[in-house]
């Protein structure tokens, strides 16, 4: 029973089949429907940091990574409302922050400005904050450029050391958060635990040190189609 | 300090559960946790660096840097502002000659905001090295820091004698005032220890102890009001081998300090309660989670703690009853208003930063390390003793058919009796602003910042469930108050000071809007600020918990509620204002170079 798709629910209005235990964004995904995410990433524990996720149940706004789907729930996902909420929480994070995109590596490869596009933002309706942030380049294999971080904490969640420690965690609190990385761990930083640092981030603001560009522009995933096309 | 810390690690059993005992107890020995520190713990608890900055960042009361011999922290609530809060803090600077969040050079004394410290009714209020120093003036303060650099120990401050009650009692000793004005069933001092653990428990069954509950239709007095008995009976059908009982005595929303004043007038009536829940759900442990401001009850509530245990009230085989074993040790905040919110105050005491969490699972299921646990509010647990020692008819027929019972109120502001009610759910606001004695009043807050402001034209409404849902506070504004400049903004820069930053739109948009609020405030608004603050609010909704979703409350419910104050502050029919401030911006400069700013 546990492997089969037992439960019945909707997206939409569409009805689709989820396998007990499985949270409203995974079971939309198996059934091609496309929910946004930003802090969410497969194989680390759901934090519902982001909120980019935040689908309406009962008329109840909930994120789609961390609520399971119950027999019969009705999703509300892709409506004018949802689509405005979400679009503009990538437009806070554009402001909190200092993207600067033109002149960021990770172009082209952002999930912020992936969604940014899809939900065709042109200027945030917000004013610009323009915080001063710094980059932290004291780490031998990792930089930090905490103006391009939007606190999803999935390094937090992903990356630990073989005792189960955190290396990466939140400093601090409210508008002052940002992340704070172990100075003695990171010093010994795997080359493996290094690469997934970098590869969780969703933006560009772990990056590697002693390379870029290593994929040209115009090549890199969200080029030529825009997030969640796949689905 | 190397050896101090040891032997706290060591008091702690190296736990890293109890890591925030273990902070406390570093940050008041040695005045601050600096890196030297941080590393000495984690080594000792078996976490990263990282693991114990994040939680010591979190909260307010820890501090990476030396707090001075004597740290004093300045409450800046509303309540303290109407009072007198600016000349007090102005005195506090020039007296010792520093700006506030600082320390002297010669590290005597530290200046620090802090936000509601639980003293609205007596305001300006400050806490020195843990002790309460209440109705402050600017005199007083002068004698204070002369005291201070005369080198008077911190009880040698007190001139002005110990408060009422247990105030005065020899394991407290602090100058604060209950200000009980109104008692009702919970705070009837008409009440025999232990009489409902021994007399009444013995010959209940658990079942029939949550079935009373149910009956008495009694729900959480914290603010979301959920049914108590249905809370219990989850709990006590979940299947574990351990179940925890806590009570959040994190009492932080401005304006709120009953629990305050329960905690030293009815603190056996408290446990007590804990108790009955504890036989209700077959809990074996609990935590009374008090927040830090009211660490000088500590001694207090631990020596009674220890009587229970005495008196088999606690302990093994409680009151004769087999097998019913209960203990219950004090958990400490440090400063944080989200650790009211329960799931973040169970992160808390597992010494964790206070960030709220996923639910479900709730509490119920999953909570204290990941175990069955009730939370349940000071007042809750007290209600639940007088339900079993009355029963649920008696307790029905207080209060209306959907709210029944009682509220202890915390009233405070512009009234001629700030202090302690007790009243029946069914008291309109009106009553309430006769009852303290106040004229005049222009608004009243009703729940704190994050329930509403209320405008005269709505002061028939009443405090229940299904109209004005309160935790308590009440806060009065009369006609000389400016609402939007001292109370509506006060209230949005608490909620960004304590917002945990966990959801991207709690931790950025209140900002967002305190800048709009104050780009009004600056007579620079146009009409489209304040339809831009009504809709941009929305996104608050999408928060994980009700610090966030309601943050954005004081500016919503002052627009739809006092749109004219807002009004009178936008530039007529002007369509679009930048908010920028030439003169301002170069204001610095004109200064330096002797030029003259030039005024519109």
């Amino acid at each position: 029973m546990a492997n089969s798709n037992n439960l019945s629910f909707s997206i939409d209005g569409v009805t689709c089949l989820a396998r007990e235990g499985s949270t409203i964004l995974d079971a939309a995904r198996k059934n091609g429907v496309f929910i946004p995410t930003l802090c969410n990433l497969e194989g680390i524990p759901p934090k519902g940091a982001c909120r980019v996720c935040s689908v309406k149940v009962n008329g109840k706004l909930l994120t789609a990574c961390t609520t399971r789907i119950a027999q019969g729930m009705e999703v509300e996902n892709d409506t004018p409302g949802l689509n405005n909420l979400r679009k503009a929480i990538v437009e806070m994070l554009f402001v909190e922050g200092n993207h600067l995109c033109p002149s960021c590596e990770k172009s082209g490869d952002c999930e912020l400005q992936a969604l940014a596009y899809r939900y065709t933002m042109t200027v945030p309706r917000y004013p610009y904050f323009y915080p001063k942030r710094a980059v932290d380049a004291s780490h031998p294999k990792i930089v930090k450029d905490h103006n391009r971080c939007i606190l999803c904490k999935r390094c937090v969640r992903a990356v630990k050391d073989e005792k189960g420690r955190s290396i990466f965690v939140f400093l601090n609190r409210g508008f002052e958060t940002k992340i704070y990385i172990d100075p003695e761990l990171a010093g010994k930083l795997t080359d493996e635990l290094a690469r997934k640092a970098v590869e969780v981030c969703p933006v560009g603001a772990i990056m590697p040190r002693g390379e870029g560009f290593k994929t040209p522009i115009g090549k890199r995933k969200y080029d030529k189609a825009p997030i969640g096309s796949d689905l | 300090m190397e050896e101090s810390i040891s032997s706290i690690l060591e008091g702690h059993h190296h736990d890293p559960t109890r890591l925030m005992d273990i902070l406390i107890d570093v940050q008041d020995e040695t005045g601050f946790i600096g890196d030297q520190a941080v590393a000495q713990i984690a080594d000792g608890v078996g976490l990263s660096v990282a693991d114990v900055e994040q939680t010591r960042s979190f909260y307010h009361f820890f501090s990476k840097k030396p707090t001075g011999k004597y740290a004093i922290y300045l409450n800046t609530s509303v309540n303290a502002c109407m009072m007198g809060h600016d000349a007090v803090a102005r005195t506090f600077e020039v007296e010792a000659g520093i700006p506030c969040n600082s320390v002297t050079r010669d590290g005597l004394i530290g200046l620090f905001d802090t936000s509601c410290i639980g003293m609205s009714d007596q305001e300006p209020a400050a806490i020195i090295n843990g002790k309460i120093f209440p109705n402050l003036t600017p005199f007083r303060v002068k004698e204070l820091i002369r005291d201070i650099r005369e080198g008077k120990s911190v009880d040698e401050l007190v001139v002005e004698g110990y408060g009422d009650g247990q105030n005065s009692n020899s394991d407290i000793r602090a100058v604060v005032n209950n200000n009980i004005r109104k008692i009702g069933p919970v705070l009837n001092p008409n009440y025999k220890p232990g009489e409902v653990i021994r007399k009444k428990l013995p010959e209940m069954t658990p079942q029939q102890v949550i079935d009373e509950m149910k009956r008495s239709n009694i729900r959480g007095r914290g603010g979301a009001g959920f049914p108590t008995g249905m809370k219990w009976e989850i709990c006590r059908q979940a299947e574990s081998d351990e179940k925890y009982i806590i009570c959040n005595a994190d009492e932080g929303e401005p304006g709120t300090f009953k629990d305050r004043v329960i905690l030293t007038e009815r603190p056996k009536l408290l446990l007590e309660g804990m108790v009955v829940a504890a036989y209700a759900t077959g809990a074996q442990k609990g935590i009374l989670y008090i927040r830090h401001e009211y660490k000088y009850l500590k001694t207090y509530l631990e020596k009674l703690i220890e009587g229970a245990h005495k008196r088999n009230l606690m302990g093994r085989d409680i009151a004769g009853i087999k097998g019913f074993d209960f203990d219950v040790r004090i958990q400490f905040g440090a400063g944080s208003y989200v650790c009211g919110e329960e799931s973040a105050l169970i992160e808390s005491a597992e010494g964790k930063r206070g960030e709220p969490r996923d639910k479900p699972p709730f509490p119920v299921e999953k909570g204290y390390l990941d175990k069955p646990t009730v939370v349940n509010n000071v007042e809750t647990f007290c209600s639940a003793v007088k339900v079993l020692l009355y029963g649920a008819e008696w307790y029905r027929s207080f209060g209306t058919t959907d709210s029944t019972g009682t509220k202890v109120l915390s009233i405070s502001g512009d009234c001629r009796y700030p202090g302690i009610y007790e009243v029946e759910w069914g008291f309109s606001v009106n009553d309430i602003c006769g009852m303290a004695g106040a004229e005049d009043v222009m608004a009243v807050q009703v729940g704190g910042p994050s329930g509403s402001l209320v405008s005269p034209s709505d002061f028939d409404r009443v405090l229940c469930y299904a109209d004005l849902s309160t935790g308590g506070s009440l806060i009065i504004f009369n006609h000389s108050r400016d609402l939007l400049q001292d109370v509506v903004l006060n209230f949005t820069s608490f909620f960004i000071e304590e917002s945990c930053g966990s959801c991207s739109t709690c931790r950025i948009m209140p900002v967002i809007l305190r800048d709009k609020l104050i780009k009004i405030l600056n007579a620079r608004g146009v009409k489209q600020d304040i339809t831009d603050m009504l809709s941009w609010a929305e996104v608050l909704k999408a928060s994980r918990c009700g610090l966030g979703q309601t943050a954005a409350n004081p500016i919503i419910t002052s627009i739809h509620n006092f749109r004219h104050l807002y009004d009178q502050k936008t530039r007529g029919e002007a369509r679009y204002d930048t908010g920028f401030d030439l003169n301002k911006a170069t204001q610095e400069a004109m200064m330096a170079t002797g030029k003259f700013v030039m005024s519109e």
